[in-house]
């Protein structure tokens, strides 16, 4: 099939998908009046039920914490599957393919002096914003999904300053692989342990503090995020430090042979 | 304009679905389908979304607000995870591909079939 057929084809699905789509769109409920019956229902009980202000980890970590925990076990496997599928590269990596090689003979200009500082710089308030929101779910619009992220984040300011020798010193993998499975089995440990307390599986059975939006109102709820924050952490330092080592270790081996 | 929130998820979802298909690079292929994924942010939100509602929190504020749906915002979040997870597979799959065959574009891969 040439790309112009290809094309058409693809036209002519797209306008046919197009069609279905507005079709569907046109039976939901107009923008702006939702009537779906869980949200508000939520947002009447949640102070009385758990005293968190933060209604979206609520139902993360509370309403629908089952769900999470499946959530992220998927950033678990996924993180544990790319290992694996770039694993097998490793051992092929002292052939030298020819493309593979044109990438290793790339100039790669030198990280200027402005970026070292301003990144060596952002990297201890890009972690303490990280741990803040990991730790604060209960309270504001925060939780351990993107304060993990922005943890990571911290690990890729010193990766970008161009001190990748420090970078990989400073993930080891045996650390991420326990904090990985500290993070996710943390979580599954949470709903265990309210079975061993013979109460449903992830029930709130931490206090739930007297003032709403305190740190430390809304029981299991901060726990869960801090332990998510840890999994998230370690999983996108583990993904993106999988696909850097690409990199990394073609410039090692460089510098050696030019030296 | 009732519909417009949707007609852009339609929007980008075609957009997104038309740079997949024309595409002769794994790598933009991939950014691609994330941008197929954004749809469906765009479309949870905009189906929670009520008018006038404050954001779901309920610091500082009236204990019961009129508020947009917590639910499908938690449920925006799921999404934005298992994009992750998808992007950093499909990623290392790129990788692979490149080392073993050297080549980015899915029209040369083609012929490796078999």
């Amino acid at each position: 099939m040439t790309s112009r057929q290809r094309l058409w084809l693809f036209a002519l699905g797209a306008a046919g998908l197009v069609a279905c789509y507005l079709w569907a769109f046109a039976g939901l409920p107009g923008f702006g009046h939702y009537p779906g019956p869980y949200g508000p229902e939520i947002m009447r009980h949640v102070l009385a039920q758990t005293n968190a202000t933060g209604v979206v980890s609520a139902v993360n970590f509370e309403y629908r914490g089952f769900d999470t925990l499946g959530e992220e076990f998927i950033l678990f496997t996924a993180a544990a599957g790319m290992s694996v599928v770039l694993r097998r590269l490793r051992g092929e990596r002292e052939e030298d393919s020819s493309p593979a090689a044109d990438a290793a003979n790339r100039q790669i200009p030198a990280t200027s002096a402005a970026v070292r500082v301003v990144t060596l710089l952002m990297v201890g308030p890009t972690a303490v914003i990280g741990w803040w929101l990991a730790t604060h779910a209960q309270t504001n619009p925060s939780g351990g999904f993107q304060g993990g992220v922005i943890l990571a984040t911290a690990f890729f300011l010193v990766y970008l300053s161009g001190e990748f020798i420090v970078f990989r010193r400073l993930r080891p993998d045996t650390v991420l692989d326990a904090s990985e499975a500290i993070g996710a089995g943390g979580f599954a440990a949470v709903g265990v342990t309210a079975v061993a307390m013979s109460l449903p599986y992830l029930y709130n059975y931490l206090p739930l503090g007297t003032i709403p939006g305190a740190i430390s109102s809304g029981g299991t709820i901060a726990l869960i995020s801090f332990l998510v924050g840890i999994e998230v952490a370690a999983a996108f330092v583990l993904i993106i430090g999988e696909l850097l080592d690409q990199t990394l270790l073609r410039r090692e081996a460089r510098s050696e042979g030019s030296s | 304009m009732q519909v417009f929130p949707f007609l852009v998820v339609a929007w980008i979802v075609v957009v997104g679905l038309y740079g997949m298909v024309t595409s002769r690079d794994l790598i933009h292929q991939i950014i691609c389908l994330i941008v197929v994924q954004s749809s469906t942010y765009v479309l949870l939100l905009g189906v929670g979304y009520v008018t006038g509602g404050v954001a779901p929190y309920l610091f500082d504020i009236s204990p019961h607000p009129k508020a947009v749906d917590p639910v499908v915002q938690a449920l925006a979040l799921t999404d934005v995870v298992v994009e992750a997870a998808v992007t950093a597979l499909l990623l290392s799959f790129a990788v692979q591909a490149y080392k073993r065959f050297g080549t980015l574009d899915p029209h040369d891969l083609a012929e490796f079939k078999g």
